[in-house]
């Protein structure tokens, strides 16, 4: 009895049905249609597109601006891997020492606030805190007597991309520290009184537990940031919507101007299917390291 | 104590302290600034205002964001008790149930979390073009819980592995059926990971900001997140409102998150004990 119910397929996909329908029908056939109309040049409001085949593919890979939305991504992936898995970690290391280990929750909580705010409160306050004349931070440098390095910092092509990215590193830098913290917890505490005994000082343990302990957690941390870089877009459209000039343009913000505002739709479609290439490799890249990571 | 981490530990201390200024100053600014009149913003963007204006967190209210926070409020709830139902049936599912083809169905719901949701951007909207659900709250309700729910079965089924099956076991024996085990077992058994999955969820579904845009074009179903950006171009020439305006939109999810951050951690901490 117990056996046949809950070894029968029958039985369990009238709970698994339901959502398993969802994520085929919203998240998976969706990009079925997307390879499909990348292969038509077609508006928004016209019902039939011209088949056009690949020809997007070779406009996409002609394009500037293409390569300078790869660059800002990768861009993105590498400050955002350095501030928030780096930093992340050693941040949450020290809040697990035993002298500041009492103010945890007091930092945890303050350090991850800013990842609940939604994107577009964080941005367009952000614009106002970049403002060169009323921002905090052209204030903050007046105050401390550095006028040189005064700048628009959103309004200049050369600043622009690096002040969106700070951000982002602002908003959820402490998201990556609580992970890492949660992953801490599971480590035996017995590991670290025996290095205790053995004389070991607190760097030592770091390198030679903590991160050995994390590994796993600082894979899937890094993965998820590197393809979450590649997936910005709020941030970018809020803030700069790929200006000035195109030189904050992310592929995210790229589709979305093909799309919406060009009304090129083939277009967006090939684009994304390039960011679906991108982050489909990032996962397969991720999945193939996870496995090697259990076999250690 | 040796000289040495004194000095250690004071720069720790000053490290941890400026960076948690940094994080919330802005916001206090944000708040504070709501209550300023133009004049006092531009004049005296850092200081205290001259006088509170209270009027100016009720206009904003009143220009759009009253609204806005209705429609985000119920695409929210709707979103995340259609998660939680359908993401722990499925967990369950997952978790418990030993068949052909289990590992396949695993592995499509979890390759769900990998996928960006700019690709499917175009097509969904279409898509929601053809089925009528362009321009309702139903379009944003249907794609959150689908781009949701993997990560929420994801995080539930490794909590469910957990719960002893002992406990299972002999409810089937005393004649409970697969449905009343989920029910009365699996359910009141999985709260904290269902909290924090509601949290997650919550989270994600209020700040959603993309598809909020693209799939809604009527402004009076807008959500809080683009609400803003028109409010924005609506008051640009008054600043006050318009920060009151955002820090009305930031504060729901800051309360909700000190509140529920214990139950948060908590889950999270059993929930991703490995499976």
């Amino acid at each position: 009895m117990l056996k046949s119910s809950f070894h029968n397929a029958r039985s369990a996909l009238p709970f698994i049905l339901p959502a398993l329908l969802l994520i085929v029908l919203f998240v998976f056939l969706p990009i079925l249609f997307n390879l499909y109309y990348s292969m038509f040049r077609w508006s928004a409001f016209e019902r039939n597109g011209v088949f056009v085949g690949l020809d997007y593919y070779v406009k996409l890979f002609q394009d500037p601006i293409f390569y300078t939305a790869l660059k800002n991504n990768s861009l993105y992936a590498v400050i955002s891997l350095l501030f928030q898995v780096g930093g992340g970690l050693v941040i949450a290391a020290i809040l697990e020492e035993k002298v500041i280990r009492r103010w945890q929750p007091l930092f945890r909580t303050v350090f991850f606030l800013p990842a609940v705010i939604s994107i577009s409160v964080v941005g367009l306050m952000w614009q106002l805190l970049y403002n060169p004349e009323i921002g905090l931070i052209n204030g903050a440098l007046k105050a401390i007597g550095q006028t040189q390095w005064m700048h628009s910092w959103l309004g200049d092509s050369k600043t622009a991309i690096y002040a969106v990215v700070a951000v982002s590193q602002w908003q959820y830098t402490g998201y990556m520290t609580m992970l890492f913290l949660i992953a801490m917890h599971k480590i035996p505490g017995e590991l670290y009184e025996a290095a205790m005994i053995d004389g070991a000082n607190r760097l030592r343990t770091f390198f030679h537990i903590t991160i050995p302990q994390l590994r796993e957690m600082i894979l899937v941390g890094s993965m998820i940031t590197v393809i979450g870089a590649f997936k910005v877009f709020d941030e970018v459209y809020v803030m700069t919507f790929g200006g000035p000039g195109r030189s904050t343009e992310v592929l995210g913000t790229m589709l979305y101007r093909a799309a919406f505002r060009n009304d090129e739709m083939g277009y967006a479609s090939t684009i994304g299917t390039a960011i679906f290439v991108i982050t489909l490799g990032l996962s397969l890249l991720q999945m193939r390291l996870a496995k090697t990571g259990q076999e250690v | 104590m040796t000289a040495m981490q004194k000095i250690y530990r004071a720069a720790i201390w000053l490290w941890f302290a400026a960076y948690a200024l940094c994080i919330l100053y802005p916001l206090f600014w944000l708040a504070m600034n709501g209550f300023k009149s133009n004049r006092n913003f531009f004049l005296d963007p850092w200081g205290l205002p001259d006088k509170w204006l209270w009027k100016n967190y009720v206009s904003a209210w009143d220009a759009g964001v009253g609204q806005y926070f209705l429609n985000s409020a119920f695409v929210t709830v709707v979103s995340v008790l259609l998660v939680l139902v359908l993401g722990s049936m499925a967990a369950y599912g997952l978790s418990r149930f030993r068949f052909r083809g289990a590992n396949l169905l695993l592995l499509i719901v979890v390759s769900g979390l990998m996928l960006a949701p700019q690709v499917s951007l175009i097509s969904l909207y279409k898509m929601l073009q053809m089925i009528g659900l362009y321009n309702t709250r139903w379009a944003l309700i249907v794609t959150y819980v689908a781009f949701q729910l993997p990560f929420s079965i994801f995080l539930m089924r490794s909590y469910f592995l957990s719960i002893p099956r002992e406990l299972e076991e002999s409810a089937t024996i005393d004649g409970c059926s697969t449905w009343q085990v989920y029910w009365h077992i699996i359910l009141p058994m999985g709260k904290p990971i269902l909290a924090s999955a509601a949290l997650l969820t919550g989270m994600n579904v209020w700040n959603e900001f993309m598809f909020a845009m693209v799939f809604i074009e009527d402004s009076a179903l807008r959500t809080i997140p683009v609400g803003l950006m028109n409010l924005r171009s609506q008051l640009n020439t008054d600043f006050g409102v318009q920060l009151a305006g955002l820090a009305i939109s930031a504060i729901p999810m800051i309360v909700m998150f000190i509140l529920f951050q214990k139950q948060f951690v908590r889950g999270m901490m059993a929930g991703s004990v490995k499976g």
